[in-house]
């Protein structure tokens, strides 16, 4: 492949791309995202190559990134239709190709409503889709993540073409703080202002960062982006560095998924020989290059001065924000750093304006958001939906509700360093601001649903267990408070809880959470907090004659 | 070094050689080769990539990726993220230690299996899961470990 030298170039070889495809002809789309590939979906898409192969080209078979669905793993879609398998076996594949080319729909591998049977064929009929709203994670099925051609034929790399061609730094930020994005990672901090802190900083070099660490458990949403489209979020990096006037970027992801580093290497390279990243990209004049790191295990290498310690070489040890990284980053240098579901959003507002963006979501949070919705639910999966849904819809509509016929006793959100409220707030939106009043912030994404049967006590326990593993050990507050933390509630879950247990909690969540230097000590106490705010009877309960009792 | 990949090894660090702020990578590399970092290969890189040793073992000691003793052939590994955990990988990880002997981090005499908890990979959607060498075993119940552990020498 010749290096694109120019934007008509570009569009040219587009054009080429979607002449040679047939819309009409069947596509069988396997998925193989993190959850699909645990139950072999390889074997499956392995079945479907060599069987389609017999066809003599007839149906075009397709691996891709996560679908969403991953309860029903592993996943087929069928274009045209969008026609839904679900929990396919190699040894349904000849059924599956038979059908597809006789224009019919194998009735057993589609969507039954588990309470009244009914069937869903399409996409947009089955119950975990039909009430999402599909912005990011929707062209996963359309696109192998090897190929940048299928992001090529979707509209990919348009809204690059878009700002180098149409629009200066200066109006790609006007545009990106105007959509008023707000951080997906966590901290919801418009991501406008970091970007302009960076660019106003007065050094030269500057850098921005993709952050793909999730160390949050239960939050798998970044990697089935960056492992089902990495150029999509490439893409929203090079809008993001030329707004900024970076030079170099970093992708910062994790080390133990095999098929995420294959992609994101793959898709470096190869906008690397299509003329996308490296020297006067598209003949625009503006140079960038990128690279990609590793976090090596540890949680709070996520925590963004730490996090680029790690890109330097260093241990990842976070260090006092009174001068912010996006002043003093990397080497010192001036850099931007947003997560993955932040930079994806990038090309569309680009591409779709600041209007349109701002036309989804509540009030104060806009666009979509990806959750990964798992624990107690039925339908657990990767689900996306515009801010401002009522947790009711995720739970329920588009969850199935609590698996084994169990009542709902608390939802969770943000992984060990969120929190936890009662089943009768379900009615909240998803919102930013409304989420954390409740003492149950976003966080990255990760819902999880807690049944009756749920022990809050032991749920605090487990997740301070998981932090006291992931301090840095760096400052005391968050080294020894932790522990101490942990120690009475491990106590209390033994049935050894003493009277004072509770006062002695409730003082040290205060001292850890104002006193630790990074967030991860600042806010481990805080599912401690939600607990003791919403489920404090539970308890009381442990404490033999005291509190429990008065 | 006997029992180790030697040559993979070399590679890795001539690849890196002078260039000190490629440390992270140069030791990920020799971990993902080797599945441990002796303490020699640790003094060529210091050596070689022109750091002090002490530097390297700040490294290597700090981030759990790497592992400073031998590993056994198989890595067994439970997931023990929320979802996990709320799917009940407790009881998971009890029925591995039981079938292995070993507790979380220790390895066989025989260097057969190495048995690992750790959160969290993603697969949430299929917890409990049980992970051998990479290969993810999906909805596992402890009824279901032996048979899985059995398939492996």
């Amino acid at each position: 492949m010749p290096k694109l030298q120019s934007v008509a170039e570009l569009e040219k070889y587009r054009a080429e791309i979607l002449a040679q495809r047939d819309p009409a002809k069947p596509c069988i789309a396997v998925c193989a995202g993190a959850a699909c590939d645990g139950m072999d979906s390889a074997a499956v898409a392995a079945a479907f190559v060599t069987e389609a192969g017999k066809l003599g080209g007839k149906i075009e078979v397709r691996t891709t990134g996560c679908h969403g669905y991953c309860e029903k793993g592993p996943n087929v879609v069928v274009t045209p239709g969008d026609i839904c398998y679900f929990e396919v076996q190699p040894a349904d594949v000849p059924e599956i190709l038979a059908a597809t080319l006789k224009g019919e729909v194998v009735e057993r591998l589609v969507y039954k409503d588990p309470n009244t049977g009914a069937k869903a064929v399409h996409m947009h009929e089955v119950p975990f889709y039909k009430h999402q709203t599909r912005l990011l994670i929707g062209d996963n099925p359309k696109i192998d993540p090897m190929r940048i051609d299928d992001y090529l034929a979707v509209g990919g790399y348009a809204a690059l073409v878009k700002a180098l061609t149409e629009m200066k730094p200066d109006q790609v930020l006007d545009e990106v703080k105007k959509a008023n994005l707000r951080g997906r990672g966590g901290g919801g901090f418009p991501a406008g202002s970091k970007w302009e802190t960076t660019k106003n900083a007065p050094e030269k070099t500057k850098y921005v960062i993709v952050n793909g660490h999730e160390g949050e458990s239960a939050a798998f949403m970044d990697r089935a982006m960056l492992t089902g489209n990495p150029h999509k979020i490439l893409e929203g990096l090079i809008i993001g560095a030329y707004a900024i006037g970076a030079q170099k970027g970093f992708m910062y992801t994790r080390h133990d998924m095999p098929l995420l580093e294959k992609h994101v290497r793959n898709a470096l390279a190869q906008a690397k020989e299509y003329g996308l990243l490296g020297q006067n990209i598209l003949g625009s004049g503006f140079d960038f290059e990128c690279e990609l790191h590793f976090d090596v295990g540890i949680f709070v290498s996520g925590e963004s001065s730490a996090l680029m310690r790690s890109i330097e070489g260093n241990p990842p040890e976070p260090r006092p924000k009174y001068i912010r990284t996006s002043v003093s980053g990397i080497w010192d240098k001036p850099s931007n750093l947003n997560n993955v579901e932040t930079w994806a959003n990038v090309p569309q507002i680009i591409t779709k304006g600041a209007e349109w963006f701002t036309s989804i979501g509540s009030e104060k949070s806009k666009g979509t958001k990806l959750i990964s919705l798992s624990g107690n639910v039925v339908n657990s999966g990767i689900v996306e939906v515009p801010m401002g849904t009522p947790l009711r819809t995720l739970v329920f509509d588009i969850g199935g509700g609590v698996r084994d016929g169990k009542t709902l006793k608390a939802i969770h959100f943000g992984g060990a360093m969120g929190g936890s409220i009662p089943a009768d707030l379900i009615d909240a939106p998803l919102d930013f601001d409304g989420m954390s009043k409740l003492g149950a912030p976003i966080g990255a994404g990760g819902l999880l649903l807690m049944d009756e049967d749920t022990d809050m006590v032991e749920i605090a326990r487990y997740l301070l267990d998981f932090l006291v593993n992931e301090s840095c050990g760096k400052c005391a507050p968050c080294r020894e408070g932790m522990p101490q933390m942990l120690h009475i509630l491990t106590n209390m879950t033994q049935g050894k809880g003493k009277p004072g247990d509770l006062e002695r909690l409730e003082d040290l969540a205060e001292v850890t959470g104002a006193a630790s230097l990074c967030a991860l000590g600042k806010t481990s106490p805080d599912p401690l907090k939600s607990m003791f705010r919403y489920f404090k009877p539970e308890y009381e309960a442990r404490i033999p004659g005291g509190s429990g009792d008065k | 070094m006997s029992g180790n990949n030697i040559d993979g090894i070399i590679a890795i660090i001539e690849k890196y050689r002078g260039q000190p702020g490629s440390l992270i990578h140069a030791l990920v590399e020799i971990q993902h080769e080797n599945h441990w970092l002796p303490r020699e290969v640790m003094h060529q890189v210091a050596d070689a990539l022109e750091v002090p040793f002490a530097q390297v073992m700040q490294i290597a000691s700090f981030y759990k990726a790497f592992s400073l003793t031998p590993k056994g052939r198989h890595e067994v590994h439970v997931c023990t993220g929320m979802t996990c955990h709320l799917r009940g990988a407790a009881k998971l990880q009890a029925k591995v230690e039981e079938l292995t002997g070993l507790r979380d981090g220790e390895t066989d005499a025989e260097n057969k299996f190495t048995f690992e908890t750790g959160a969290c990979l993603g697969s949430c959607s299929i917890g409990p899961e049980l992970i051998v060498d990479g290969k993810h075993y999906g909805r596992m119940t402890p009824e279901k470990v032996e048979a899985v552990l059995k398939q492996y020498e």
